[in-house]
């Protein structure tokens, strides 16, 4: 500062390190102006703006991730009835392709069934008719063998019981002779 | 430039004389001086630009505003909230006016036909330095109580006692008497050697180019202009250094006060 001093004088020049006092009015008067106006009015006004952004920015994140949040819910929950769609699907299928075997079987039983009935009406018509058949049979012969045996015998076998009897002692003997039924 | 500058045949580098300013015009105050004209002007402009930005203020931004902020965000985030932490936001208002203040008084020193920083005049880096040191003890006492406040400076614990004898009256005179006068000279002095610098380089540009142009002396006018353009640039970048700085150790000093955590 010595040093400095000495130059000072030599130059006539102030000492720079002596403030003035108009100047340090003028200053404080100027930091004073400046800190009320851009300190007390203007920087709560920015600060507020930026804290009201902050809360815009962190509300639009939050509303965005809950939106996402709740898209993926919507495309599990989507994906999960596809699948379970599917699976209906699939069994109702399954469910069809056993229905539709059933209804044949039955059907194909019913068809067995009715054939099986007719089979067995016919035979029964055909067992009928031939005992039909047997017994006009019998009659007739019997009538027929009576009628051929009086007239080579000759003689009329008055007693219609005993003829009977014979015929049907004859006929017995006959049946009782299986190649001669068949 | 001084009369025995131009007068003489020689060259002779600008000295501290070209700080000393007569009133602006001849009759005038003696006080109405540039370096004043210019700090109301700087404070003029600062509360202009200020208002333009932030008087209004968007939550989209716009225009100012993108600068305001930018200002706003650079010493909220790179000086209050390093030293002041949660206390931010409510020393912003101080901060903020201090820095763009001291920004635009420094940025004068090389904005054309004004070229005059005004920190350069000791008076001006005085009147933050106190301010910021009124308010240093007055915190101080005040979260810390009187005593506290000059126990938790003067005698940091855990350190062995013979030390004490030693390291009070260090930091009493360290953190009282030195610290706002360091303060403000570091302002003051980088302010005052760079627009000495800038005035050393031009004159000699001008000098040798066009008071006494002479073919040997040319080149030497050349390198003067060319070292005036490079020290413009690293002197805008020192005024904004400085202007950071100045803000950053008010910080400090006023985290300091409201915790005693050292």
């Amino acid at each position: 500062m010595a040093i400095a001093a000495t130059l000072l004088a030599a130059e006539g020049a102030e000492n720079p390190l002596i403030p003035h006092t108009y100047e340090l009015v003028v200053g404080s008067f100027a930091f004073l102006v400046v800190f009320l106006v851009v300190g007390k009015i203007l920087t709560p006004r920015i600060q507020k703006t930026l804290a009201e952004r902050t809360e815009v920015i962190e509300g639009g994140i939050k509303k965005a991730e809950d939106l996402q949040v709740e898209a993926q819910q919507t495309l599990e929950q989507y994906r999960a009835q596809l699948a379970e769609a599917r699976q209906e699907a699939a069994r109702l299928r399954e469910e069809a392709r056993e229905q539709g075997a059933q209804i044949k079987a039955e059907l194909r039983e019913e068809a067995q069934a009715e054939a099986r009935r007719l089979v067995e009406a016919a035979h029964a018509q055909i067992e009928a008719d031939r005992q039909q058949a047997v017994a006009q049979l019998r009659a007739e012969i019997g009538r027929l063998s009576v009628e051929l045996a009086g007239r080579i015998v000759g003689e009329s076998l008055e007693d219609e019981a005993r003829q009977r009897r014979t015929v049907d002692r004859f006929l017995e003997e006959i049946e009782a002779r299986p190649e001669a039924v068949r | 430039m001084t009369p025995a500058t131009l007068l003489a045949d020689d060259f002779t580098a600008p000295g501290p004389s070209i700080f000393d300013f007569p009133p602006i015009f001849a009759g005038g105050p003696s006080w109405l001086t540039k370096p004043v004209l210019f700090a109301v002007v700087g404070a003029v402009l600062v509360i202009i630009f200020a208002w333009s930005a932030f008087a209004k203020p968007q939550l989209v931004p716009r225009g100012m505003q993108n600068i305001g902020e930018k200002g706003y965000e650079f010493v909220r985030d790179q000086v209050a909230r390093p030293f002041l932490g949660k206390d931010a936001e409510r020393w912003m208002p101080l901060l903020l006016s201090l820095f763009f203040l001291i920004l635009l008084w420094n940025f004068f020193g090389v904005i054309p036909l004004i070229q005059m920083p005004i920190a350069s005049h000791i008076a001006f880096p005085f009147v933050f330095a106190i301010t910021i040191y009124v308010i240093k003890i007055y915190l101080g006492i005040k979260h810390q109580g009187f005593i506290g406040y000059f126990k938790n400076m003067m005698f940091p614990p855990g350190l062995p006692k013979p030390i004490y004898v030693l390291l009070a009256p260090i930091e009493f005179m360290s953190n009282l008497i030195i610290a706002p006068f360091t303060h403000a000279v570091r302002l003051f002095a980088n302010m005052f050697a760079g627009h000495l610098i800038l005035a050393f380089f031009s004159a000699v540009g001008f000098w040798f180019l066009f008071d006494k142009l002479t073919p040997l002396g040319a080149p030497l006018g050349v390198l003067g202009v060319g070292m005036t353009i490079a020290m413009t640039g690293f002197e805008m970048f020192i005024q904004f250094l400085q202007a950071f700085l100045f803000t950053l150790l008010a910080a400090m000093y006023i985290g300091g006060s409201l915790h005693s955590d050292h």
